[in-house]
């Protein structure tokens, strides 16, 4: 479980976050949604202390990360993986070396050890006969499932994941989706997703907060999120015309 | 006052990049990527500089000692000095902080932008010593060798054009380059040499390291890298000059 507590973050004299507090339970999605530019990067950003926050505190089952110095820092980060909005793999190095770099450096697994575990990952998110490649030289799609497995191949127990569906057809956005979903409920671990497409939020939303102008604005699951009153979060559920009508002809 | 903020993050970079690594092994695999890369790789340039430079510098010393007081091996002598003290040294090193600095500068810079260091911090992997600890040694490393290859390959190009377009005899050349010749000026040039490496490296990852933005801003960081460790390397040139030779 991961806690934040009244975080808040500014840039000069811009605050992107506001006091944002939310609990994110352990063993099912999290999700954080909104809108392009409401902040939702820079939370998970400065949850892992790649940016500073100006005041709060992030509690990892309790840990209070910003107390901790650097040495704690780096202990919390071992048990935490996570998926960047652009896939962030590294481009020097073959799919299985972007997998397998981690247990180079942090554990005494051989080689062949080390080849095992990639595989495995790599399986996990069904990707075969890719290993020798470049990620300049396979799909987008397949970039983030090599993300995820590069994220799950040290066995966190906090993943963070910056929308791993953007940019993908529907189809390939469910699918992972259920793949982050299936992963969080085997590992039992603490996951937090960042999405602004509601087909996942109506696919693996457990556990939901919705972020408006770096505010908290609404948490929630997927079933009362079709039915809530709130005006932010209404337009933001129901953006296109289409929908719009819809909800009017269920009424 | 922004320059003492440059020195004073290029120094908490470089603490960060001297600080105990994670796993010896690891880093002893990228040196030897990075010697490869940096080293290997800038030979072709280095040798096609360095027979041009020795030819012209052979052919303007003849040109400039016609005069009947001055003995003709003094045109191997004279090019002999100016290229193992200052050419192969200082001016391949200024063309290697082009071509090396702008390459280190383009790398670290674009890993920055897609967030592949973060992705190193979030491992905790100290992405500063990983990154640029390898790059610095092995250039520090390979470049004396580097030179000496230049200062080598300089000579025979000058021997070469400079016999070829009638300036010297073979013999006289030869004899210029061996007459009062002194190691400590070998010595001298390839410490500068590394200390030249030690600043083209580590001022190109800083800039790359802090880099902001996008790729136009990558683009920006590497000429901005090239541009102060060439003026940093020519002030070190001018100091250690004058700490080790005068
Ligand atoms: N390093 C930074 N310096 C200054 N401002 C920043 C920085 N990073 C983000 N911001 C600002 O913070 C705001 C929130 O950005 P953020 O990247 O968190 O948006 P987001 O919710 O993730 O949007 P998207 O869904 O498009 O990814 C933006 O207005 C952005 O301009
Ligand atoms: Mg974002």
């Amino acid at each position: 479980m991961i806690e934040a507590i009244n975080l808040n973050k500014s840039f000069g004299n811009k605050q992107v976050l506001k006091n944002f507090s939310f609990k994110f339970e352990k063993g099912k999605p999290n999700l954080i949604i909104g809108e392009s530019g409401t902040g939702k990067s820079v939370l998970l950003k400065s949850m892992v202390g790649l940016l500073e926050l100006d005041s709060g505190e992030v509690l990892y089952s309790g840990r209070d990360f910003l107390k901790m110095n650097f040495k704690e820092k780096k202990l919390i980060r071992k048990e935490i993986g996570m998926l960047f909005q652009g896939g962030a793999l590294f481009d020097s190095m073959t799919i299985e070396e972007n997998v397998v770099f981690p247990l180079s450096l942090f554990t005494d697994k051989s080689a062949e050890e080390k080849r095992e575990r990639a595989n495995s990952c790599l399986q996990r998110v069904n990707l075969e006969n890719v290993n020798k490649l470049y990620p300049s030289e396979i799909s987008g799609g397949m970039k983030k499932r090599v993300a995820i497995a590069r994220a799950i191949s040290m066995e966190p127990e906090y993943l963070f994941c910056d929308e791993p569906n953007s940019g993908l057809d529907p189809k390939t956005s469910i699918l992972i989706d259920e793949l982050i979903n299936d992963l969080t409920y085997e590992l039992n671990i603490t996951t937090i997703v960042i999405t602004h497409d509601m087909n996942s939020v109506l696919e693996i939303g457990d556990h939901i907060a919705f972020l408006y102008k770096g505010e908290k604005c609404w948490e929630g699951n997927k079933q009362e999120i079709l039915h809530t009153d709130n005006k932010e979060l209404n337009d933001f559920v129901y953006a296109t015309k289409f929908l719009r009508n819809f909800k009017d002809k269920l009424k | 006052m922004k320059i003492f903020y440059h020195i004073g993050r290029y120094f908490i970079l470089l603490s960060r990049v001297f600080s105990k690594p994670e796993k010896s092994i690891i880093y002893r695999n990228r040196f030897f990527e990075e010697v490869n890369s940096l080293g290997i790789g800038s030979l072709g340039i280095v040798a096609i500089i360095s027979v041009f430079m020795g030819a012209v510098i052979t052919i303007q010393a003849a040109f400039g000692f016609e005069s009947p007081w001055i003995p003709l091996y003094a045109v191997g002598l004279a090019t002999r000095d100016s290229i193992v003290l200052e050419f192969s040294p200082a001016i391949v090193s200024l063309i290697l902080a082009g071509k090396v600095g702008s390459s280190i500068a383009g790398e670290i810079g674009t890993m920055r932008v897609t967030e592949q260091i973060d992705a190193m911090e979030i491992m905790g992997v100290n992405s500063a010593a990983y990154l640029i600890l390898p790059k610095i040694l092995a250039f520090m490393f390979i470049l004396p060798f580097l030179i000496i290859i230049s200062m080598f390959l300089a000579m025979i190009g000058g021997l070469v054009f400079g016999v070829l377009t009638g300036a010297v005899t073979p013999h006289q050349f030869l004899y210029g380059i061996q007459y009062d010749f002194r190691p400590y000026n070998v010595f001298y040039a390839l410490v500068k040499v590394v200390v030249f490496a030690f600043i083209i490296t580590s001022v190109s990852s800083y800039h790359g390291y802090y880099t902001k933005g996008g790729a136009l801003e990558v683009g920006r960081s590497s000429t901005k890298a090239v541009v102060y460790s060439s003026i940093v390397l020519l002030f070190f040139d001018l100091l250690l000059t004058q700490l080790l030779l005068a």
